[in-house]
């Protein structure tokens, strides 16, 4: 029975780094942290992975904040030249 | 149907004052590409022109633009989606074999000096995400982008590209793996 449980919990690097980054977005579950955080006590490289990941949402979320405020529309020559396209085809 | 009787109707004449940015925001928080966007958003005018006679007036002018683009957006993921091999990320962990699913030993994380001051907002910090975005596949550029820069649900994301939650989280795995090596190796460690 402990063999079972303890082949639940055991998970490869990969899937870890995968629930790492889900976790990122808050979209990691209740199981698959239990699983992580455990993964984490044994493999320092994926808990090294685990708290640069931390500061790479943080590079993220800045670059995130500055897109908002860009402002992106088509230039009016654009525009002008969609329409006598438009015109054309119409 | 007669055509009064029409809830809404179109007035192609207007579409590019009215809608052309509107359609431009729509595409561009998705491809992140301006050309290919005013390509996306040329097609959808044109397709607009073309299938007028079938507007029904449910919906309006708007509405019927953007489900246009929509699909357009979508072609457009399928597109980059089925540019196997060419279009791959690179591995971070075997594939297969006894070792499988373990880091591959040059792809390991490595130790960032002073992380903290590096996190100082910045033009510089900017490109260099710009940079290393942009050396991601396409398809790996797109969603990843979606996520985690426009910060779309994953509900919608998985909606509007047809595909999975699990596959979703596949992308963004890979895409945030190379992009930490992309990180560590031209701003962290740089």
């Amino acid at each position: 029975m402990r063999n079972i449980m303890f082949k639940k919990i055991m998970i490869t690097c990969d899937e870890a780094t995968t629930i790492c980054d889900k976790g990122q977005y808050g979209e990691a579950s209740f199981l698959e942290k239990i699983k992580l955080n455990f993964h984490f006590l044994l493999c320092k490289f994926c808990a090294k992975y685990g708290k640069q990941n931390k500061t790479m949402t943080a590079v993220f979320k800045m670059k995130a904040g500055s897109c908002k405020e860009e402002i992106r529309c088509l230039s009016i020559e654009d525009k002008e030249l969609l329409k006598r396209k438009m015109q054309e085809v119409g | 149907m007669n055509q009064t009787s029409k809830r809404h109707t179109l007035d192609p004449n207007k579409w590019i004052d009215s809608y052309a940015d509107y359609l431009f925001n729509y595409a561009i928080v998705r491809v992140n590409n301006s050309d290919l966007v005013k390509d996306l958003v040329q097609e959808t005018f044109f397709a607009g022109l073309k299938s007028a006679k079938n507007f029904e007036g449910k919906a309006t002018e708007r509405t019927w633009l953007i489900a246009i683009l929509k699909r357009k957006v979508i072609d457009y993921y399928r597109k980059i989606n089925s540019a196997k091999g060419k279009a791959e990320v690179r591995m971070n962990f075997y594939e297969e074999g006894e070792n499988e699913g373990c880091w591959i030993e040059e792809r390991v994380p490595q130790t960032w000096d002073n992380d903290t001051d590096k996190l100082i907002e910045n033009e510089e910090l900017k490109q260099t995400i710009d940079q290393c975005i942009g050396h991601l596949p396409e398809k790996y550029a797109m969603v990843f982008r979606m996520k985690t820069i426009q910060e779309f649900e994953t509900e919608e994301i998985c909606k509007e590209l047809n595909i999975t939650a699990s596959n979703l989280w596949v992308i963004i795995h890979r895409a945030r793996t190379q992009l930490r090596k992309c990180m560590e190796e031209n701003w962290f460690n740089a």
